[in-house]
């Protein structure tokens, strides 16, 4: 039978803290530069693009084609509140985990990843309305921007669904005892880091005019 | 995960761990030989870039030259650049880290060892992808920096950039993985009794090195990023035509690339620090400082990026601040200068060869300082800049700081990695071909610099005045090929000086353990009072006997495994699958490759 | 959780009553920046968008700064860890913060425009 780590006694460290944690920490501490960066870049070349569609003024091209301003706030806003909401029922999931309730840590985990997915839904959904409505990956600097911010982050989400989905399914077949939480708190870190890069983006990309 | 942190209940006896063959290498996760692996791996790869440098010099040896054609030369100059420091000087600072950094804070390995072993893979399936390209008579050939929009696909229309783009992505990923092992290894292995400011010094600096590799790599990965899409996808991220700018290339790559200069050198500063006390007997002097320096160097370090864009045109408010803040770092530079004067000051010195070198980083890294102290003067900087005098500069504080430790590294810890002693005398004839080699190399750089000789061109005329100190340089170069002649034979023929424990009457933990040490390093961990732990012994208890090898059963380490190499393979063909044209099914390929390696590595029954 | 030592050293956590606030606050201040949003959007009321307009930026910085800190002190523990954890998120976003002024500075502010 095969089983995944945090099963024998740790030895001691010298700090006390478990090694993986400190690691998804450093690693997230590693993320924030990897954002910074491309939110960097999105600021620099805000306002800068030469042709449209833009993202809150409307445009006519040279053509004569009209253009209203792309970006759609209240579906966004719907994906960010759903977003926020997850790390919610992960943290939920997490106390059901330490707890040894196996139905809550599936139940609110589930929930999470119906959320998660939700999100990644409506951003697949609205990079398909952007390219039928002429923004393309090369049309200017915003959508060159905007779909490499958003769409790292969006992969970066969808990584955490599959680590999320594969610890469900561990707990599913019952192999996620207490003792074995910290598989699921590393993750949730990862999964609120995630939430916490949009906390940054959402008002950057779509409220900052 | 399994990992060294989780001790079972596991008899394993010392017979065992030294298992031969390929694939006891293969799927290795012992940091001692992942550490021999980076070190030979990497000094195969230096060998290369040093001959990339010799058949420069050669081309530069007379004026109007026609030994190579422009483009070699410029795939010359780029791969020399690229291959010293990504394959040669960092991957030599990971053998030691690899070796050392456990062994230095009494561990038995690092705090993720199939990590550790992936880091290695990874950056071997990098650095013969990015060296594959000569195959293809594609090398990279747009400068080490890859200067934005030379490097698009409208004025680099071959694969050489691809290459260069591709290779640096994936051994990006390989730094950024050890930095993190490291970093959580420092923090949280150390033996009983070593608090932080207990460390050895080159634990130290490593450390901070790692946290420099994790906040700086990723810039340079979003950086690669751009330019890979505007060159496959035709997005306009550093094309003028698009609305982009190009010099936001620039600022993006010397944010990693200021940083990475403190990455190499930093790892120096560790192995001076370690070597000079030693060998003057002494212990180090002002440690708080020499951590604090260290830090300070490293913080600053982030804040001066543009004083390589001199040039561009950014403004007075850009210019003046950034000079500052170049100025700034050399106060914390100095005090370490200081602080090695001060442990060798009053010593009772051992002239043994690493000692020469050490010495030797001290006098050549305070040349380097003082023309880079030159370079953070604006209006003096637009003279030197594009000129020899930068390469000067940078060899000085690269080759005479970076290479010079690390062959003082080599020198010292060789006894310990190998169980032989280098030669001496061997060793000092090494260490003065480097060193008059070095000079004859690269101080006439700054002359011809400053008179006007431009970087990166593959020739110059007849009557500039030129032509003497270019063929002083090349015979330079010449002499310090011999010196690696003379170190390969040195290693070669002391295969039969077996080394003690302690060949150097050391300070610290590594030279308690027998040369080389048993796979599970300490037959029992040890506990510190001091930051000299061994003198502190010697004071108290006399010297201590040489320690026996013991049959290590009882201790548990981890288990061998085959999916970091797999996942390493995995990544390597998601990134070959862009090279070869966005290839979907191969990028597809290279993703489920690494899925499988990851999935299978988490699953893997804990040793 | 398997490490003994580390949970003894934590402060007690939040409790579900505490997540769900933080839940409905993270909510409430979401819908302030949007809200903030659409007012600077339309001009309208008049009285409010006359002092969210020019300080929009300003309003929507505080309100994600806000977000972010509690899902990093409470959903993801930073309070009641260890410090460690703490500064290894702090030093990074620090500089990242750096990066991010030094270089609008450069790109809106300072310098030759480049063509």
């Amino acid at each position: 039978m095969s089983h995944d780590s945090a099963h024998a006694i740790p030895i001691e460290t010298s700090t006390g803290l478990d090694s993986r944690k400190l690691a998804i920490w450093t690693f997230i501490g590693s993320e924030c530069l990897f954002f910074a960066s491309l939110i960097s870049v999105y600021m620099v070349y805000k306002g800068k693009s030469l042709v449209g569609p833009f993202p809150h003024q409307p445009w006519t091209s040279p053509t004569g084609q009209e253009f209203e301003p792309i970006l759609q706030i209240p579906l966004v806003t719907t994906g960010t509140a759903l977003l926020l909401f997850s790390s919610f029922f992960v943290v939920m999931a997490l106390a059901g985990a330490q707890r040894g309730d196996r139905r809550a840590l599936l139940g609110w985990l589930g929930a999470t990843i119906f959320c998660g997915m939700f999100f990644v839904g409506m951003q697949v959904y609205e990079f398909y309305h952007f390219v039928h409505e002429g923004l393309g990956y090369t049309t200017n600097l915003f959508g060159s921007t905007f779909y490499t911010l958003t769409g790292f982050h969006g992969t970066h989400v969808t990584i955490g669904l599959i680590w999320l989905l594969t610890i469900w399914i561990l707990a599913l077949r019952g192999k996620l005892p207490p003792e074995k939480s910290l598989n699921l708190e590393i993750a949730a870190l990862y999964w609120h880091f995630v939430d916490v890069v949009w906390i940054v983006i959402f008002p950057v990309v779509y409220l900052m005019r | 995960m399994a990992n060294a942190a989780v001790e079972q209940p596991h008899p394993r006896s010392d017979a065992h761990a030294s298992a031969t063959g390929v694939w006891s290498w293969i799927t290795t996760v012992d940091h001692k030989r992942i550490g021999i692996l980076y070190g030979v791996t990497a000094f195969f790869f230096f060998l290369l870039g040093g001959l990339e440098a010799l058949l420069m010099r050669w081309q530069l040896g007379a004026p109007d030259n026609t030994f190579v054609s422009p483009d070699v030369y410029n795939q010359l100059f780029t791969m020399h650049g690229t291959t010293m420091i990504f394959l040669g000087v960092m991957p030599l600072s990971a053998m030691f880290f690899n070796f050392m950094i456990p062994l230095q804070i009494g561990a038995r390995d690092v705090a993720f060892p199939r990590l550790n072993a992936f880091s290695y893979w990874v950056f071997l399936l990098g650095g013969l992808l990015l060296n594959s390209s000569f195959l293809l008579n594609a090398a990279p050939n747009a400068g080490w920096f890859g200067y934005a929009n030379l490097t698009s696909k409208q004025f680099s229309p071959g694969l050489n950039v691809d290459f260069w783009v591709i290779g640096l992505q994936i051994l990006g990923v390989a730094s950024l993985a050890a930095a993190i092992n490291f970093f959580v290894t420092i923090v949280n292995l150390r033996c009983q009794g070593m608090r932080m400011m207990r460390m050895p010094m080159f634990v130290w600096m490593s450390f901070i090195t790692q946290v420099l590799l994790l906040l700086a790599f990723p810039v340079i990965t979003v950086a690669l990023i751009l330019l890979m899409v505007d060159r496959f996808f035709g997005t306009s991220f550093f094309m003028p035509a698009g609305g982009g700018d190009p010099v936001l290339w620039q600022h993006l790559f010397w944010i990693f690339g200021h940083p990475e200069v403190y990455i190499l050198i930093l790892p120096a500063f560790g192995i001076i620090s370690e070597i000079l006390p030693v060998f003057s007997r002494k212990p180090l002097f002002g440690y708080a400082a020499m951590v604090f320096s260290g830090a300070l160097i490293a913080f600053l370090g982030f804040g001066v990026w543009s004083h390589h864009m001199f040039a561009t045109g950014m403004g007075p408010v850009a210019d003046t601040v950034f000079g500052l803040a170049t100025m700034l770092i050399a106060i914390p530079t100095g005090v370490k200068i200081f602080n090695w004067l001060g442990t060798v000051w009053g010593g009772s010195l051992r002239l043994k060869t690493p000692m020469y070198f050490a010495l030797g980083f001290i006098a050549m890294f305070i040349i380097g300082g003082l023309s880079g102290i030159m370079h953070s003067v604006p209006p003096a900087d637009l003279q030197q800049t594009d000129t020899y005098f930068v390469v000067a500069h940078f060899h000085y504080v690269l080759f005479g700081g970076s290479v010079l430790a690390l062959l003082g590294g080599a020198y010292y810890w060789f006894p310990k990695m190998f169980g032989r002693v280098l030669g001496d005398g061997l060793g000092k004839l090494h260490f003065w071909l480097t060193f008059i080699g070095m000079n004859l190399t690269f101080f006439p750089m700054h002359f011809l610099g400053l008179n006007g000789m431009p970087r990166r061109v593959y020739t110059y005329p007849e009557g500039l005045g030129f032509e003497l100190w270019n063929r002083i340089e090349t015979l330079g170069s010449l002499v310090l090929g011999a010196s690696f002649l003379v170190f390969i034979y040195n290693i070669i023929r002391s295969r039969h000086n077996i080394a003690p424990a302690d060949p150097w009457e050391g300070a610290t933990l590594e030279w308690s353990i027998p040369s080389p040490p048993q796979e599970f390093n300490f037959p029992a961990l040890p506990t510190v009072y001091s930051r000299d732990p061994l003198w502190e012994q010697r004071r108290t208890h006399g010297t201590a006997p040489e320690p026996t090898r013991v049959s290590g059963e009882g201790i548990h380490l981890p288990n061998p495994s085959f999916w970091p190499i797999v996942t390493a393979l995995g990544i390597a063909v998601f990134f070959v699958g862009f090279l070869l044209g966005v290839k979907l099914w191969v990028i597809l390929a290279g993703g489920a490759i690494t899925a499988l390696g990851i999935f299978s590595w988490a699953f893997e029954p804990a040793g | 959780m398997n490490d003994q030592a580390a949970t003894a050293h934590q402060k007690p956590h939040p409790g579900t009553a505490g997540y769900i606030k933080i839940a409905l606050t993270l909510f409430v201040l979401t819908a302030l920046e949007v809200g903030a949003y659409e007012v600077a959007r339309r001009g309208a009321p008049p009285g409010l968008a006359a002092v969210v307009a020019p300080l929009i930026i300003q309003i929507l910085l505080v309100l994600s700064a806000a977000k972010f800190a509690l899902v990093a002190m409470f959903y993801m523990h930073l309070k009641q860890d260890s410090k460690i954890f703490s500064s290894v998120f702090v030093f990074p976003i620090i500089i990242a913060a750096i990066i991010l002024f030094a270089l609008i500075a450069l790109f809106w502010y300072l310098g030759i425009q480049h063509p």
